[in-house]
Order: C-alpha cells, then sequence, then structure tokens
C-alpha cells in the first residue's frame, strides 16, 4: 500500500444518455462505478476484473470502451452513451428489437455491453459480413448463447437500420 | 530505467471496499508535455504519466502497481498526429491503436494497419496508445515488435530536453527502457519504405482480448530481379523478455533468391534466435514452433504485396 492520506476529490462532469450530470468523487473511482454507483444507471455490468469481458462496454465520446478500465475523472466533460440511452421514446432501439427476436440473449449478462459495441460496430459499418460482426465483438463474451443468434440478431438488425432509415433512432 | 518500482507485492491491501477499486491516488491532468515532465519531476518517482490506461489501470486494479500520482496525458494537444511525407513517417505517442489503424497511412503501408488492427479488441483499441505500448516495456506488446521490423526511432522528451532513440536500445529489457524518470514518449519515427518494399506483421493469439502467443514481422526489399532479397528486416514479438530482432534469420535471406529452401533457413533462425517463456499461452516449445510458422507466413505476404498484390491480414484468434 502506498501512504497516501489525503485525496483530493476531482470533479466530473458528463453528458450521459443527453442528461448533465456532475459529481465529485475520488481519483480512483472507475467509470463503471460511476456510472453505476454514483448514477444509478446498473445496466452497465462488471463482468471481470482484466479487461477481459466487455460486459462493462459503453460509448465515449461515440467510440466503445471497456468503462472497468477508463476512470471516471478521464471521462470529465465527455459524452457518454450506455444501454440505458438506447430506448427512445418508449421506443426499443432495433438491435434490442432484434436481440429479442433471434434469441440473441439467454442469462443476459452480456448484453448490455453487446449492444453498445454492435452499436458501434453498425456507425461505423452499416452493412457488416459476419467476420466483421464477429470481429466487431471479439471484445464482448458471452457464456451462453454460443453467438450465432448474437450474430444473427446484428444481422437483422444491420438490415433494419439500412431499410428503415425513417424508424426515428438517432443513434 | 523504472522497472524496480513497477511490481510491488508488497503487503495485502487493507482495503475493505471493492477491490476493482485500484491503490488511492492523486490525479493531475497535463495542458502540456512541457507541464507533464515538470510535474513528474515534482511528484517524484511513485507518479506515472497515463495515457490510454490499458496497461496501467490493469495493472493497478490487480495492485501491481500502486502509484501515488497520475499524470493524465491522454488531453494534451499535437501529440497524437499520424503524418508522412516522401521520406518520413511521424506518429504521436497519444495515436490510439483504433486511429492508427483507420487511418490513411495504415491504407499506404499496410503492415502497419497489420499492427494496429490486430491489437486486442475494439475497445482497447479506442483507448491504448502506440507510446503507451512502447513505455510499457511489455514483450507481448506489439508496437515494439512492429517498429523493430521497420527499424523505428522513438522520440523522447524529458527533463533534461527532446532526445531520440533507437528502437534497439529503447526497449532494455522486461518491463524496462531507457525512459529516465519523468521524460516521455512523444512520438515514433521511421524512414517510408522504398519501391519494391513491403512488408507484414502476423501474430497469433488465443482470442481478441489476449496477448499474442507469438508475433513476427517482416519488412522485405525485392531486388530489381523481383526474386532475389535486396534487404530484409525480421523482428519477433512475445518470443522472449524483449522484442527480439532477428539478424541471423535476415542474413539467410538478404542477397538471396527467395525459395522454399532460404524462406525455411529463415524461419529456423529465427526460432533458433528466440527465448520464449512459459506462461499461460504455451511453452516454449509450441511457440517456438509458432514462431516458425509466423515467420514464413509474413515473408509470404510480404513477398504477394512486394508484388502489388491486396493481402488483407491480421491477427489470427479462434
Ligand atoms: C484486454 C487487453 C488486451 C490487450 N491486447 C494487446 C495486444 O494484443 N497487443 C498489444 O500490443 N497490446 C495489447 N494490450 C495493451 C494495449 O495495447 C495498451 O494500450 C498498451 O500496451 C499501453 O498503452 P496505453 O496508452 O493504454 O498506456 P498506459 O496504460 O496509459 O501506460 C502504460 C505505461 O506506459 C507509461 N506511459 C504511457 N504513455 C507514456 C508516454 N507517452 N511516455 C512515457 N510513458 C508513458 C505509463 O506510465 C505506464 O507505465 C491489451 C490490453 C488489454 C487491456
Ligand atoms: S468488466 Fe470485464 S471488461 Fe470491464
Ligand atoms: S447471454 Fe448469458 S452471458 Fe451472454
Amino acid at each position: 500500500m502506498n501512504t497516501i492520506e489525503i485525496i483530493e476529490k476531482v470533479s466530473v462532469e458528463v453528458t450521459i444518455n443527453g442528461q448533465r450530470q456532475r459529481r465529485d468523487v475520488e481519483p480512483r473511482m472507475l467509470l463503471v462505478q460511476f456510472i453505476r454507483d454514483e448514477l444509478r444507471l446498473t445496466g452497465t455490468h462488471i463482468g471481470c476484473d482484466t479487461t477481459y469481458c466487455g460486459a462493462c462496454t459503453v460509448l465515449l465520446n461515440g467510440e466503445p470502451v471497456k468503462s472497468c478500465t477508463v476512470l471516471a475523472a478521464q471521462a470529465d466533460q465527455c459524452e457518454i452513451l450506455t444501454v440505458e440511452g438506447l430506448e427512445q421514446d418508449g421506443k426499443l432501439h432495433p438491435l434490442q428489437e432484434a436481440f429479442a427476436e433471434h434469441h440473441g440473449l439467454q442469462c443476459g449478462y452480456c448484453t448490455p455491453g453487446m449492444l453498445m459495441s454492435s452499436v458501434a460496430l453498425l456507425a461505423d459499418n452499416p452493412s457488416p459480413g459476419r467476420k466483421e460482426i464477429r470481429k466487431g465483438i471479439a471484445g464482448n463474451l458471452c457464456r451462453c448463447t454460443g453467438y450465432h443468434n448474437i450474430f444473427k440478431a446484428v444481422e437483422a438488425a444491420a438490415e433494419e437500420m439500412r431499410e428503415g432509415a425513417d424508424h426515428g433512432h438517432q443513434i | 530505467m523504472l522497472s524496480s518500482q513497477r511490481f510491488r507485492f508488497d503487503g495485502e491491501s487493507t482495503d475493505s471496499e471493492t477491490t476493482m477499486y485500484p491503490a488511492p491516488f492523486r490525479y493531475h491532468r497535463a495542458g502540456s508535455a512541457d507541464e507533464a515532465i515538470s510535474l513528474l519531476a515534482e511528484l517524484g518517482d511513485g507518479a506515472r504519466p497515463l495515457a490510454g490506461g490499458q496497461t496501467l489501470l490493469v495493472w493497478m486494479k490487480l495492485r501491481f502497481d500502486e502509484p501515488t500520482d497520475l499524470v493524465d496525458i491522454a488531453r494534451i494537444p499535437n501529440l497524437s498526429s499520424i503524418e508522412h511525407d516522401d521520406h518520413q513517417v511521424r506518429i504521436g505517442a497519444l495515436a490510439t491503436h483504433g486511429r492508427i489503424a483507420a487511418s490513411p497511412l495504415a491504407r499506404l503501408i499496410p503492415i502497419v494497419h497489420d499492427c494496429a488492427n490486430g491489437i486486442a479488441d475494439r475497445q482497447v483499441r479506442s483507448r491504448g496508445t502506440i507510446g503507451g505500448s512502447l513505455a510499457a516495456g511489455d514483450p507481448s506488446c506489439d508496437w515494439p515488435a512492429l517498429l523493430h521490423t521497420l527499424d523505428a526511432e522513438v522520440l523522447c522528451q524529458g527533463p533534461d530536453g527532446e532526445r531520440t532513440i533507437g528502437i534497439g536500445d529503447f526497449v532494455e529489457d522486461l518491463y524496462a527502457t531507457a525512459l529516465q524518470e519523468g521524460e516521455l514518449v512523444t512520438g515514433i519515427r521511421f524512414a517510408l519504405p522504398p519501391a519494391r518494399s513491403a512488408g507484414a506483421y502476423v501474430g497469433f493469439k488465443r482470442c481478441a482480448p489476449a496477448y499474442p502467443t507469438a508475433s513476427a514481422g517482416v519488412q522485405l526489399t525485392l531486388a530489381e530481379d523481383a526474386d532475389t532479397c535486396a534487404d530484409v528486416r525480421i523482428a519477433l514479438g512475445s518470443a522472449g523478455l524483449t522484442p527480439i530482432h532477428a539478424t541471423a534469420a535476415e542474413a539467410e535471406l538478404r542477397g538471396q533468391a527467395l525459395n522454399e529452401t532460404t524462406i525455411e533457413r529463415a524461419a529456423e533462425a529465427a526460432v533458433a534466435a528466440s527465448d520464449p517463456v512459459d506462461d499461460q499461452r504455451g511453452s516454449p516449445a509450441f511457440k517456438r514452433a509458432m514462431l516458425r510458422v509466423l515467420v514464413r507466413r509474413a515473408v509470404g505476404i510480404a513477398i504477394r504485396r512486394c508484388n502489388g498484390e491486396s493481402v488483407e491480414h491480421s491477427h489470427e484468434y479462434y
């Protein structure tokens, strides 16, 4: 243990799912804990200690990151999108619809992270092939589905989003 | 030499809180390289620069490292550009793997794309930086091996001013680099490969969010006749305690016709130069067998690229 006694809190202000939020937190607070414990958005999950599983994936300024390996302080003045921000006007995101439709989840533990990685993938590449989907979500582990239904769901959502450009979803 | 303080297992954590938290530290955000350097000097040997955090925060969560202070350098302007002229490529230390992979430079020089796009997964590539990958001194990191392949130089700035260190002198030992206390990597540079020169960097890993089990980089220049190797550089990653510049393997190819026999000899010489450790990624024997295949494969892709073929390649995993 190091011997620091007094640690000044740092101010962290973010725009999360469109809402401005500010808290004073310990410098060592991880972004995932800021989101879950301070802002009480518990849709973002913690699945490991080692930056491996991707359950904690959120979008930070539009880029997918593992929020267990980002300090809350590093996210100060950034925009964050979590799974709670995918639904708009009471309407699920096409990816959420497709995961339900195609059994892209079983226990659901990995699902918020899978969804956020998939949102990022489709933003970069609206028509990914199977290989590109595999690579796009390779940082997210699922212990239930065997991934096949997740691939199907992402393909179906991509198609839906290409065709129904008018579905009203901004993300 | 900063290695000694890196891994401290001295005593158990007395924290009753979630173990995922790193030990307490103070956080500072630097607005410029000069500011970061003077902060680091002032704060002493418990302070570390924080770039993407994809190595440092992982270590801190596991309490392998317990810095007293983090100096966040990630927002320093002008340290993340990716540019080249007719002679030289320059990449700022804060350029992320993801931005490098998506850059025009990576399209121009496919070996850079092989490496950048093969590192970890999309999330880690969003944050992790080329400078952090070098400064970590981790032989499993891909950039040090790739930069050996390209004979790059590391641009540094510290309390004593700026200096340029050849990649071979930069990495000194396991987790140890030539960086002095408070010194930053500000970027890297290497010569733009000449005409008839192309490279390939191939790695094998168990899954995306894992470091490579082994990797090999080859930069090859063909002679006018297109069958003879005019020049070559070969480097290995995850093949010992530091990246390995396989000079004996190069000697098997330089000036020789490129064929099954010479390529096999080079692969064998590369394996002989390796000294892989036994870890959860595999036994030394397994890694040597892997390296032989990877060197052959990298030479093969480099030859095809020298001949103008477009070959998409990246780390392989299950
Ligand atoms: C799940 C996972 C998988 C990974 N897989 C791979 C892989 O396959 N291949 C690979 O190459 N890497 C891999 N990595 C590591 C990743 O590439 C890191 O991004 C990189 O090693 C460190 O860069 P960083 O910017 O995150 O550095 P940080 O973690 O911020 O810093 C690392 C070290 O370097 C120091 N430092 C950082 N920047 C500078 C600088 N500019 N000047 C001086 N010192 C500095 C820090 O003080 C610290 O000691 C993986 C990481 C994770 C979490
Ligand atoms: S909780 Fe597993 S990667 Fe973040
Ligand atoms: S649905 Fe259970 S881990 Fe993916």
